[in-house]
């Protein structure tokens, strides 16, 4: 009979009872909370302890609202940490590097999927090797080069090896993306007389302008995030990135201030935050998307 | 017609830029330090020939014989924490919450995004013993356990390091994997319950089925990145305490910049690289089956 009336939501005759129901989404509920604890809840216990005093960390319990709220922590974390100079910088080298990755990429990936050529396949290939090499493999010659050519002791080594790392996945997705685009949208272009590279700026890349945001999303984490690239080029105080200066405070005030070394990992955390609220869908979806680069 | 398409001056322009640079500053550097494996001495002092003295000892080093083994532990378990999370994940998305799991889903994603040296200094904290207890130990005191020096030893710090790259990612793989799954014909699934298949053997016979190329997929994804360990890592243990808990990307950092031999970490490099090879022929062969690039 219910089969009749609601033949979707009740398909088994126990789920009838709307107290069976209910007990029925119990122990889901139970998993939604939990996850919602163990995601949400290391934030929060960040935030009130950048909050603390040194005492009053040492004296009670860390999961305890702090006794006086100590504001003064950010203040401190932003001055002795070096915020202001390593933040500044990470956007010095962010930004250039994702501008070069998307125009090199889509212009690559455009030649790479819509122009016709003999072993475009081979150098695909080519390419995507690029993919697996870990910087392990070519930190030392490039350290060695950008020494004896005075580059190491400026931002520009970083700019570079972001760039070029960046290509492969870029190229990679772009073309994958170029592939759903027939090509007599092209063609039909360059019969009103504008050349090929006309078409490309004027049509090709507007027509891809999603995946560009896509693809500056997933090399803007991977660059924002980097570790080892920045410990190696980006040693110098001057010159560290807001990763290596965060480590660099841990290491220097992180056994004595606890509280203004919240406070800097609060920061860092908060920026992406104000991203993530803004962007969430896309950036699940781009990285996604970026999988294949762990 | 084609012949638009095939201007080689506009290849040439379109191309050459990206090229260029990605060979100058990949390509080039690989093989220069593959040239490097079989030199000793770093660049201040020189180079001198050393012929396969470095790969004798790369397998007769018992700190490499460590790193690897570690490495290829850490890789393998947090895999698998992973995938298994994040399967459980996509599930709980898929087939509790339904419509409504985009909120959860975006807020168990959020640390993915979040630089790996705050995640590992913040862990740091949680599962800090001394001078006083993190959260974690407080926990373990209040249910009347003892507290755990857990960055003190090798065998916990490498637990804290596991469970921090899985809680990280997990919302990644639940999201990736959830993304797979969508792709099961609901139909298939429908007509099973009319069959009335209970959850239990839907899942056993139907789903877990259907899942596993996005499964095997997801997996090698996952080894691809966490062999290659390094950020969390060096951020939260910086490979100690003493040695146990470095990967071969840290023995490989230190070997050059601690020790200033390039040659040898050159060496390093190159059993990282070959292992990432192999993982990349795996991933292309997988991905060729199911489309899921």
């Amino acid at each position: 009979m219910t089969e009749l009336t609601a033949p979707l939501s009740s398909r088994r005759r126990a789920s009838d009872n709307p107290v069976v129901k209910l007990a029925k989404r119990i122990p889901a509920f139970l998993v939604i909370v939990f996850l919602i604890l163990i995601t949400a809840y290391p934030l929060f216990w960040m935030v009130i302890n950048s909050l603390k005093g040194k005492s009053d960390f040492l004296d009670n319990p860390s999961y305890a609202l702090p006794e006086v709220w100590m504001w003064d922590n950010y203040a401190r974390a932003w001055e002795v940490g070096n915020l202001g100079t390593t933040i500044t910088n990470s956007i010095i080298v962010t930004i250039p590097s994702l501008v070069l990755i998307v125009i090199l990429g889509t212009a690559a990936g455009f030649a790479l999927e819509v122009m016709i050529w003999k072993g475009r396949g081979g150098v695909l290939l080519y390419v995507l090797a690029g993919i697996m090499i870990p910087g392990q493999m070519i930190i030392l010659p490039l350290f060695t080069t950008f020494f004896s050519i005075g580059l190491v002791g400026s931002l520009w080594p970083l700019i570079i090896i972001y760039t070029a790392g960046g290509l492969p996945l870029t190229i990679f997705m772009m073309a994958t993306y170029f592939r759903a685009i027939p090509r007599e949208v092209f063609e039909a272009s360059t019969l009103d007389g504008a050349s090929i590279l006309r078409s490309f700026r004027s049509v090709g890349f507007p027509m891809v302008r999603n995946a560009v945001l896509t693809v500056a999303i997933v090399q803007f984490f991977l660059i924002w995030n980097d570790l080892l690239i920045a410990l190696i080029f980006a040693g110098q105080r001057k010159l560290n990135t807001i990763q290596v200066g965060l480590l660099n405070f841990s290491g220097e005030y992180g056994a004595i201030d606890y509280g203004p070394l919240f406070a800097a990992i609060c920061i860092t955390v908060g920026g992406i935050l104000v991203l993530y609220l803004f962007l969430n869908q896309r950036i699940m979806k781009g990285l996604a998307a970026g999988a294949v680069k762990g | 017609m084609n012949s638009v398409l095939a201007d080689k001056r506009a290849i040439a322009i379109l191309l050459g830029p990206a090229l260029l640079v990605y060979t100058l500053i990949t390509m080039v550097p690989v093989v220069w330090s593959f040239v490097l494996t079989f030199f000793k001495g770093n660049p201040l002092q020189g180079f001198d020939f050393a012929g396969i003295q470095n790969f004798q000892r790369l397998f007769t080093d018992s700190y490499v014989h460590d790193a690897f083994w570690f490495t290829v532990k850490y890789a393998l378990l947090t895999s698998i924490g992973q995938v298994v999370l994040g399967y459980g994940l996509a599930l709980l998305y898929m087939f509790v919450l339904k419509k409504s799991s985009s909120i959860v889903r975006t807020l168990v994603f959020f640390p993915v995004v979040l630089p790996t040296v705050a995640i590992s200094l913040l862990y740091q904290k949680l599962f800090q013993s001394a001078p006083n207890d993190g959260l974690v130990n407080e926990l373990l005191v209040n249910v009347g356990l003892s507290g755990v020096d857990w960055l003190g030893a090798g065998d916990t710090a490498f637990i804290v390091i596991i469970i921090m790259d899985v809680w990280r990612s997990m919302g990644f793989y639940g999201v990736l994997i959830f993304s797979g799954l969508l792709d099961i014909p609901e139909d298939i699934i429908e007509s099973a319950r009319m069959d009335g298949a209970r959850f239990w053997s839907l899942f056993r016979h139907i789903i877990l089925p259907m899942s596993l190329p996005i499964l095997f997929a997801s997996a090698i994804f996952s080894i691809n990145g966490t062999v290659k360990v390094f950020d969390s890592v060096f951020a939260l243990t910086g490979g100690g305490p003493g040695n146990s808990t470095t990967p071969l990307t840290l023995y490989m950092y230190r070997t050059a910049f601690q020790y200033s031999d390039y040659g040898y970490g050159s060496t390093i490099a190159l059993l990282l690289t070959i292992m990432c090879l192999l993982i990349t022929l795996l991933l292309f062969r997988s991905s060729r089956r199911d489309n899921t690039l």
